[in-house]
């Protein structure tokens, strides 16, 4: 599905990524692990192609990302980053992003849907950003990306900052994806999450991908 | 209109004793402003009777083409201007120049249709001085907070970019806001305008003769030249502007 080939990242002269080569395989569930600093959130960002690389290239299905429009290449690969984050100032205003950059009506039922299975109650929609907690806050981050169902979904920490319960939520769900077809390509700290439901292991070090474990 | 009142220069002569109130403040409280004051005032006279006899020289030209040229190195200095308060923004003095003579144009032509102005140096210069010159500041104030709102809400841009958004749809509530930021100035002057203060333009007439509904006249008519200017230069400069922001990926140049 994405395959990275002898991926450089450089920044000035400052070297992030150094000669990264990866293939994710459609229906894989990969975790990145490593420590801060290493380069994860980079190459997850060159993954979502809001960076590109200084060096390589990346294929998506095949065809060159370059050779692929942004926005097409970018609504078929989802990204939750570490932080959540919502704009505008309801909840609301955010669920409809995604269906108002596509000139589409609301799916109030898929919205639903959603929202059950993260399980917030639909009231949220009306609720401004500022009331919620970190936790709901990820979860409706999440719901935001699944909308219009990833074909990958890259996941940058999202369970670091929630408490135990939310984090079970957001685990479960990400097993769900993974089990209805969603390829999921995640960054954690977490040991024991690194191998929970992950097909593969990748330990990042200082820019380069130190190990590759099959699980 | 009546005949303007024209101020003798025995009367300008008592008119500078004003200038000595400030002097003796200034020697009085041991402020050692004195010398600074008598240059400023002295400079300030010299440079506006230059400026005086210059404006009397260029108003007196029936050249279409002089006037035109004016007009354009106004509205480049301008742009000049405005791009140095946004620096950072990329190839802002073009923007500017292309949305500063857009927003002139077009207020400029419809005051000429409209059989309020005529094409003359008079007229044209002032009038044209006047709307280049709030688009400039308003221009200013955009690219200030379009530089600042890049930077601070980068990550929410990020987000709407991974969504699938385009650039416009990403930055469409920034240049929004931007935009406001540019015109509420503008807004806010006009809606207090005889309520919390009489414009400078509008008293100058009054005080040079002319009865005070003519000289609102003149006041409303600057009134909706400038919000119609700075609306249209803002509008054009901050929608080209943002695209200045991203790269053919589409993402946010750093």
């Amino acid at each position: 599905m994405l395959t990275l080939s002898n991926i450089s990242y450089q920044v000035g002269s400052k070297s992030i990524l150094h000669d990264i080569s990866l293939t994710v395989n459609a229906g894989d569930y990969i975790t990145i692990v490593g420590p801060s600093g290493s380069g994860k959130s980079t190459l997850l960002k060159l993954c979502s192609d809001l960076i590109s690389p200084t060096e390589g290239c990346i294929l998506f299905n095949g065809q060159f990302v370059t050779d692929i429009a942004p926005e097409i290449y970018r609504q078929a690969v989802g990204y939750c980053f570490q932080r959540p984050y919502l704009f505008a100032k309801t909840v609301r205003r955010n669920i409809y992003f995604p269906y108002d950059i596509r000139n589409l009506q609301p799916n109030e039922m898929r919205i639903k849907e959603l929202f059950d299975l993260l399980e917030m109650p639909l009231s949220y929609m009306d609720r401004r950003n500022d009331e919620l907690s970190g936790g709901e806050m990820q979860r409706i981050c999440l719901i935001r990306s699944l909308l219009f169902p990833p074909k990958l979904l890259l996941l940058d920490e999202v369970t670091s900052a929630l408490d135990p319960r939310n984090t079970e939520i957001v685990e479960s769900v990400i097993e769900r994806l993974h089990t209805s077809g969603i390829t999921i390509l995640s960054i954690t700290h977490n040991e024991a999450q690194s191998l929970r439901c992950a097909n593969r292991r990748i330990t990042m070090v200082n820019g380069s991908i130190d190990k590759e474990e099959i699980l | 209109m009546q005949t303007f009142h024209a101020i003798s220069f025995e009367s300008l002569l008592l008119a500078s004793a004003l200038v000595l109130i400030s002097i003796f403040v200034s020697y009085r409280q041991e402020l050692k402003l004195e010398k600074e004051i008598f240059i400023s005032a002295l400079r300030a006279t010299i440079q506006l009777f230059v400026v005086g006899y210059i404006l009397e020289y260029i108003f007196g030209s029936e050249s279409v083409v002089f006037t035109l040229g004016l007009l354009g190195v106004m509205a480049y200095n301008a742009s000049y201007n405005a791009a140095k308060r946004g620096k950072g923004v990329p190839n802002g003095l073009w923007i500017s120049c292309f949305a500063i003579t857009v927003g002139a144009f077009i207020t400029l032509s419809i005051l000429i249709a409209s059989g309020i102005l005529e094409f003359t140096a008079y007229q044209m210069i002032p009038v044209g001085g006047m709307v280049i010159s709030g688009a400039m500041v308003a221009l200013g104030l955009c690219y200030r907070q379009m530089l600042s709102n890049f930077d601070l809400r980068r990550q929410e841009i990020e987000i709407k970019l991974a969504l699938g958004a385009t650039p416009k749809q990403a930055s469409k509530a920034i240049i929004r806001d931007v935009v406001k930021t540019g015109l509420q100035p503008t807004i806010d002057s006009a809606k207090t305008l005889g309520i919390v203060s009489l414009p400078g333009m509008m008293t100058g007439l009054i005080l040079a003769g002319m009865p005070p509904v003519e000289a609102v006249k003149y006041q409303v008519m600057v009134t909706f030249m400038s919000l119609s200017t700075i609306s249209i230069s803002c509008f054009i400069g901050c929608y080209l502007a943002y695209k200045e922001f991203y790269n053919k990926r589409n993402q946010l140049i750093k």
